[in-house]
């Protein structure tokens, strides 16, 4: 009669959202799509990494980042280094002047591999730098912008033109980068080829995998006592520094932790498409993300995830058929979910579909008290009732 | 001033030659003040005065152009304002600045002075220590039927409490309050008196207060302040018979 906690929790109704998720992604989706509309919605997931970490740092904490391709970018080119070093055997780049080195480089005159190309023949280096250099970088940023109390608009400009200048530099850097082209060609991840139909499939599979791994490091942090206080700094920075926080160490974190989850989204997505460059990282691309968080709801990480699922469902169907009209929509959708229902699709769920599952809820929980404790209760039960201080969560908005 | 200065170490608080200048105007000007263990001293002064921006440069909030504030044998103006609160001072800001996302239980537990690195505050976990001391202060502060609301909607004078108690489970040693019944109703009024009553059993306490009756019913002392400079100290009854306080302050 052990009824564990974690048993416990799939059946609440957090628990239940939760299901409801895996099962669409690793069920239904796998069922009615094919490979190729399947391996498309993988590419949507990963940009769903990227937006659960702008939940955590915008819609949370409060820190607007209009840079996070940044980061989605390096951990995505951490990976294609990889893959690319792997596809660029003596015997494959015969043909090149120098053999051995990337083709791009060959075509820009390099006669041997740049210093920081090397540590990628390694690949546990590789995965160690998917979310290490998008969380160094996060870091120093961090670092040079919150411990000056530079916030708001400023942060967000300066993040922008951060996701500028590192465009323009690897673009600008061919023989390093592959410049406007991106890292392309890819084959084969320690000598599996991952351009098969199966490879593919498999691949989406571990990207669902790595988004529930994501979703619950967020879900983890954000009923930590650390998420309370994100939540407390975004509207009363100042109280939160007189109650004894240091608030710069703690935008530095969230910062560093949003960062490295779109290292590991950018990782993925370089695995599943199949190469990288550098239109991901730019303004556009930065911008997107932030939609996704914002129609999705930014306060809700699984709501992140369906805003990254349907605007770019959307999109894809839309540019189908209209592709110049596209952007347009785009700007349309935006300034829709700012003025009309600023907390996305996660705050509309809550709003109007919430409380017909309290109705349903509720009636079950009030059975199970009144049968649990028959009457003993104290005067002020009635608001106990969802008041249970041993439970270590934040409960108002669990979509 | 050398006297003075040999005498601080049994002051709690010493403040001497405080300056702040903003673009050359001096918002306070040469202040020194000192403060005994449970005193309870009220400043006062028209506005202007620069009486809020002493409490800000004392927390930290705003950095002193000249001068020191000595906090138990501390020197307090080149700490950063969480270093000053865990040395024991607590602040309350004029207007409530609670956490209004956050339900009235957590708001005081954010405050509860444990965990505040990243790390700690990761791992924290919500133990039966943490959940007695907040409903210890919640009952203090009349909001023990209030603790799973959300601060939100927490009447104003109920916010003014909460922030008070956010201090309180913070257990400062010098506790800052600036103008703590400003805008609340008659109850409210009578209510927050008698809390400050219990509070001021065993804290220092620096209230900023225009209400003349109330600071009567709490100083021991009373700190008159005008254009950054003490104009007079000592009992109410002293600070009311002085002719210059007359005239800057109370005559109007």
């Amino acid at each position: 009669m052990k009824t564990s906690s974690p048993m416990k929790w799939f059946v609440s109704r957090e628990g239940l959202y939760y299901l409801g998720l895996a099962a669409l992604l690793v069920v239904i989706l796998p069922l009615i799509l094919d490979p190729f509309r399947l391996n498309m919605v993988g590419k949507y997931l990963t940009y769903a990494f990227v937006a659960i970490g702008l939940v955590m740092c915008w819609g949370k904490a409060g820190i607007l980042s209009l840079g996070q391709g940044v980061f989605f970018g390096l951990g995505g080119y951490c990976m294609a280094m990889f893959l690319k070093l792997e596809a660029s055997t003596p015997e494959a780049t015969a043909i090149q002047s120098t053999p051995g080195i990337p083709d791009f480089m060959d075509w820009n005159q390099l006669t041997e591999l740049p210093w920081f190309w090397e540590p990628f023949h390694s690949f546990s280096f590789t995965l160690l730098a998917v979310i290490g250099v998008p969380v160094l970088l996060a870091f120093v940023i961090g670092l040079a912008m919150f411990t000056r109390r530079v916030g708001g608009v400023y942060f967000a400009i300066i993040t922008q033109a951060i996701a500028a200048v590192l465009t323009i530099l690897i673009i600008g850097q061919q023989g390093f980068t592959g410049g406007v082209n991106g890292i392309t060609d890819l084959q084969t991840l320690k000598g599996w080829d991952i351009r098969t139909d199966e490879a593919r499939n498999i691949l989406y599979f571990v990207c669902v995998g790595m988004l529930f791994l994501v979703l619950f490091v967020a879900r983890f942090v954000q009923n930590s006592k650390l998420g309370r206080i994100l939540v407390a700094m975004n509207a009363q920075e100042t109280r939160v520094r007189f109650s004894g926080y240091d608030v710069a160490a703690f935008k530095i974190f969230v910062f560093c932790l949003a960062a490295a989850f779109a290292g590991v989204g950018g990782a993925m997505f370089t695995l599943i498409v199949g190469f990288m460059s550098p239109s991901f990282i730019g303004i556009v691309g930065s911008i997107e993300m932030v939609i996704f968080c914002a129609l999705g709801g930014r306060l809700s990480i699984l709501g992140a995830v369906y805003g990254a699922l349907l605007v770019n469902a959307a999109k894809s169907g839309f540019s189908e058929s209209f592709p110049e009209l596209w952007p347009f929509a785009m700007g349309a959708l935006f300034i829709g979910v700012v003025l009309a229902f600023p907390n996305g699709m996660a705050g509309l769920y809550q709003t109007y579909v919430m409380p017909l599952e309290d109705k349903i809820f509720k009636r079950k929980k009030v059975e199970a008290v009144a049968a649990a404790e028959p009457e003993a209760t104290k005067p002020v039960a009635k608001k106990t009732d969802d008041y249970d201080p041993m439970i270590d969560s934040y409960s108002p908005e669990k979509s | 001033m050398s006297a003075a200065k040999s005498k601080s170490r049994d002051f709690l608080l010493a403040v001497e030659g405080l300056t702040v200048s903003f673009d050359g105007f001096k918002a306070v000007d040469d202040l020194s003040f000192y403060l005994d263990p449970k005193e309870i001293r009220v400043i006062i002064g028209p506005n202007g005065a620069g009486k809020t921006t002493v409490l800000d440069l004392i927390c930290g909030k705003t950095k002193a152009t000249a001068g020191s504030i000595k906090f138990a044998g501390k020197e307090l103006t080149r700490l950063k304002e969480h270093q000053i609160v865990h040395s024991g001072v607590g602040r309350k800001f004029q207007t409530p600045s609670v956490f209004e996302d956050l339900t009235v239980f957590e708001n005081l537990e954010v405050s509860y002075p444990k965990a505040h690195s990243v790390m700690g505050a990761l791992a924290f976990k919500r133990d039966k220590v943490v959940i007695e001391a907040v409903e210890e202060v919640a009952e203090t502060i009349f909001l023990t039927d209030a603790l799973n609301e959300p601060a939100a909607s927490l009447s104003h004078g109920q916010k003014q409490w909460l922030e008070i108690g956010m201090l309180l489970i913070q257990k400062p040693d010098l506790l800052m309050l600036d103008e703590p019944v400003a805008g609340m109703s008659v109850t409210e009024r009578k209510k927050t008196a008698e809390l400050l009553k219990v509070i001021t059993k065993d804290h220092t306490v620096l209230v900023i207060e225009h209400d003349m009756q109330f600071v009567g019913d709490i100083a021991d002392r009373v700190t008159v302040m005008h254009q950054g400079k003490v104009l007079s100290e000592g009992s109410i009854e002293h600070v009311k018979a002085d002719p210059k306080v007359i005239e800057v302050y109370l005559g109007h």
